[in-house]
């Protein structure tokens, strides 16, 4: 018992020197908020007839997939001193592609239609991905006119697809994807998480953490040693591409309708902030993929209460901002300097009395 | 000799960072009218202390007094209230200023609207002509100056408020002879007007040149303070470094010692090797064991050839066989896989990766070999940072602190051991010693030439010649990118024979010309 608490304790002093620690604060204390509104907001019940569990944490972990998936290529893209505007677009586009192809498909209900449709969207995304890698990496234009550009490509190219309408369709596949359950979890939960996992231990296990770091730190010194920049800003930039493609089919799945104009909209800002409250710089180097994670969730649960406490749509975004520049205060060195500085003499007299 | 009164008087200062103690207890001093020098190895805690003075750094214990009053310095501008100016090493103005505008910096005289330029630079011009800068027209931007009168500019800004205590870090390492004659001009100027002057310097020549006092540290501590004319050089060497001079003065005898067999095939063989804007085509040779020496003054095409031949850039002409092989050079990679190894000059933006560790920085070469797919063991990573850093020595050694926070000459050792690490045939040092304490300095010559021991080809680029005569065993003079000799080192050959080199090919270039 006392070791378990031990234990406990031991993780939660490495948590606190995480830089995401104020994400996860802000998470708390965003439940804390909904719970005195509503004390049985955290409550997960579960539905007698199909198994399912139900309740706003699991709401906003299903929501929160999309997000997480392009903040975890984000975070990547950000760490190599780029950033990737178009991850918001590619969701379009990979949207697009599989409701196409399930509309236009002789038999799309079958699992063998679903396969292809999300095959072919996520290579279409890639390839996306792979654009933006070689423009920076071989013809070295600055990443965010690259992304830039390829983001509102990226939108024309999801309405060309859809001829401008938004495609709906049905897939018992893809919709199992976005809204079926294994054991009463939300299998889309389940993807996210494994992917995000997978990724991380690809990264750190293998040297390319290091390595992104290495040439988001200082890309002249790293080719000195021998790094071959190219090949890992490819892969980066694609690996972001691939994981928009997947946040695309999450998000369309959920209603199996591609919305080209909103689908994915403006989310790249989502994932960038996702990055930054997760505490890696947006001048690159040190990155932390958990980090990431974590912001993605923060930005979520911010969704939901906003909604929750029944803010006025109008007054969202400034609500949202709001919480966020806290966050990032609560972070920032000086800020905290400047508080350490000011609990010091109290803390003393605490110790006198 | 001067005034019994010290105008700045440090006591038992301590200033710890986490995992170090950078100064422990040390005790300094300085008298109006005097230039008191800062010795010790990197790491020994001159900046600290420096920083301690200019108010940088707060201090954890001990006592500043400064003009008989006792100080707790908040920041730089509480120091330079009390009457301290500093000038840093690099040289920190706005060259798309004018001279006066730097020197009045945040100081410009008011008018009756806003600034009044004319006064301004009157001041500036005043404050120069009290350097002796008088011919200096302050009207003119700064960055159609030379280095070195930037860094007079520097100076004179610094003492524009007539300050009592003028802090020097390191005001000559970018200079060249003249240069510093009229820099010491200046030094003397304002000394003979009564203040005391910190001078930092890595050349010993100077520091006996110029200096009254010197204090000596060494790993953060006291070691005492001599007048300058008291203290002989090998005392002061060996109190910096903590040992004697044998080791410095047996790299002699190992090189008169050194032999191999003649005729062997060279490891390396290039063919009029160059690259338009870069270097006219060279040809070189290496052999197994052999230190040869680049010399050449600054811009000479030293660099330029040692990039062409890690790969770093691209040759446009001319042939590299290795192991007589012809290979193309693309890029460091394929440098590195051809056995080559390439230390830079400049380590801050082509060496050192700051936020990493030093263990990382010493893997990463290797690892980027082996491709990201196949990561170095974690054992095998801890392995090799605990070998450089025991055999390097280097300080402090901790192999999980990110480099940035390590001093020069340790960022240097970390970056050999990096190359090390790949196990290269032919190693290429740039300016390896540039910037770093003599302490530091004799343990790289010391490795250079044990690694030629065991059969390493080393090019040894250096701006001192003396360090290129006593370890190469050929010499290479380039001038305005240009091989103009190629010398067979012996006894007979000195650093004046390569000055003269250098000069008399300048006189048949006329000749020609």
């Amino acid at each position: 018992m006392t070791q378990t608490y031990s234990r406990l304790r031991a993780g939660l002093g490495a948590l606190a020197h995480k830089p995401y620690i104020w994400g996860v604060l802000g998470i708390v204390a965003l439940l804390i908020v909904n719970v005195t509104r509503d004390p049985g907001y955290l409550q997960i019940s579960v539905n007698p007839a199909n198994g399912y569990l139900a309740g706003n944490l699991l709401d906003i972990l299903r929501e929160s997939a999309p997000i997480v998936m392009i903040s975890v290529g984000m975070c990547l893209v950000v760490a190599t001193s780029g950033i990737d505007l178009s991850v918001g677009s590619v969701m379009a586009v990979s949207g697009a592609v599989a409701m196409e192809f399930l509309q236009a498909a002789s038999a799309p209900q079958s699992t063998m239609s679903a396969a292809m449709a999300l095959l072919l969207a996520l290579t279409v995304s890639s390839l996306l991905g792979l654009v933006n890698g070689v423009l920076v990496a071989y013809v070295r234009l600055q990443p965010f006119i690259t992304t830039l550009i390829t983001m509102l490509a990226g939108r024309g190219l999801a309405k060309v697809i859809t001829g401008g309408q938004n495609t709906s369709a049905s897939s018992d596949g893809l919709a199992w994807i976005a809204n079926g359950r294994v054991l009463g979890f939300p299998v889309v939960v389940i993807i996210a998480i494994a992917l995000a996992l997978l990724i991380g231990y690809l990264v750190r296990r293998s040297a390319l953490g290091m390595m992104i770091e290495a040439i988001g730190i200082n890309e002249t010194a790293s080719r000195m040693a021998g790094i071959k920049p190219h090949g890992l800003l490819i892969t980066v930039y694609l690996l972001s591409g691939l994981l928009a493609g997947v946040a695309g089919v999450f998000s369309t799945a959920t209603v199996m309708t591609v919305d080209v104009s909103n689908t994915g909209y403006l989310l790249e800002l989502d994932a960038i902030l996702a990055v930054v409250i997760g505490g890696t710089a947006l001048s690159g180097g040190k990155f932390s993929l958990g980090g990431a994670v974590v912001g993605a969730l923060l930005i979520t649960t911010l969704d939901k209460t906003v909604v929750f406490l029944g803010v006025p749509s109008a007054a969202t975004p400034a609500f949202k901002a709001v919480v966020i520049i806290v966050i990032c205060l609560a972070q920032s060195s000086r800020v905290r300097a400047l508080f350490r500085d000011r609990r010091g003499p109290v803390r003393m007299k605490e110790r006198v009395a | 000799m001067t005034a019994a009164e010290p105008i700045v008087e440090m006591h038992d200062i301590s200033i710890s960072f986490p995992g170090v103690k950078a100064l422990d207890g040390v005790d300094f001093r300085m008298f109006p009218g005097e230039v008191h020098t800062l010795m010790g190895e990197n790491g020994a805690g001159k900046s600290t202390l420096i920083k301690a003075l200019t108010g940088v750094y707060q201090i954890d214990s001990g006592s500043i007094v400064v003009g008989g009053q006792r100080r707790q310095f908040q920041g730089t501008g509480d120091a330079q209230e009390a009457g301290v100016a500093t000038v840093y090493q690099e040289v920190n103005l706005c060259p798309n200023l004018t001279i006066g505008e730097n020197v009045m910096l945040g100081r410009e005289v008011r008018g009756r609207v806003g600034i009044s330029w004319k006064a301004t630079h009157r001041a500036a011009a005043a404050a120069l002509a009290r350097l002796g800068l008088a011919d200096l027209d302050p009207t003119r931007p700064l960055g159609s100056l030379s280095l070195a009168v930037q860094q007079l500019v520097a100076i004179t800004r610094g003492t524009v408020f007539e300050p009592t205590v003028l802090v020097l870090d390191e005001p000559t390492s970018s200079l060249d002879a003249n240069e510093v004659e009229q820099l010491f001009g200046v030094i003397r100027g304002l000394r003979d007007r009564g203040v005391a002057i910190l001078f930092v310097s890595h050349f010993l020549d100077q520091v006996y040149e110029i200096s009254d006092r010197i204090t000596i540290l060494r790993n953060g501590q006291f070691q005492g303070e001599h007048l300058t004319a008291e203290l002989d050089r090998s005392t002061l060497i060996s109190t910096m470094i903590g040992k004697d001079l044998a080791t410095l003065r047996s790299l002699d005898a190992q090189r008169a010692q050194r032999e191999h067999e003649e005729g062997a095939r060279p490891v390396v063989r290039a063919r009029g090797l160059g690259r338009a804007g870069g270097i006219t085509p060279t040809d070189l040779e290496l052999q197994p064991g052999e230190v040869v020496g680049v010399a050449g003054l600054l811009g000479s095409g030293r660099t330029e050839l040692a990039r062409l031949l890690y790969g770093a850039d691209r040759a446009d002409r001319g042939t590299v066989e290795i192991d007589g092989r012809p290979v193309t050079l693309t890029s460091p990679a394929v440098g590195l896989r051809h056995g080559l190894a390439y230390s830079t000059e400049n380590r801050r933006d082509e060496g050192i990766i700051a936020d990493l560790s030093v263990r990382e920085n010493i893997i990463l070469a290797i690892q980027a070999q082996r491709g990201w797919l196949r990561p170095v063991p974690r054992k095998e990573q801890d392995r090799l940072a605990e070998r450089y850093i025991t055999t390097l020595n280097i300080r402090p050694a901790d192999a999980d602190r990110p480099i940035k926070n390590l001093s020069g000459g340790n960022q240097q050792k970390v970056l050999l051991g990096r190359w090390l690490a790949t196990n290269p045939d032919v190693l290429i040092l740039d300016e390896p010693t540039r910037g770093i304490d003599v302490g530091a300095k004799a343990e790289i010559q010391e490795h250079v030439l044990e690694l030629a021991g065991e059969g390493m080809a080393l090019v040894f680029i250096s701006s001192e010649l003396e360090e290129v005569v006593r370890l190469s065993e050929r010499i290479l003079v380039l001038k305005d990118r240009e091989k103009i000799a190629e010398i067979e080192n012996g006894a007979d050959v000195t650093a004046e024979t390569i000055v003269a080199t250098i000069a008399g090919h300048d006189q048949n270039a006329e000749v020609v010309a």
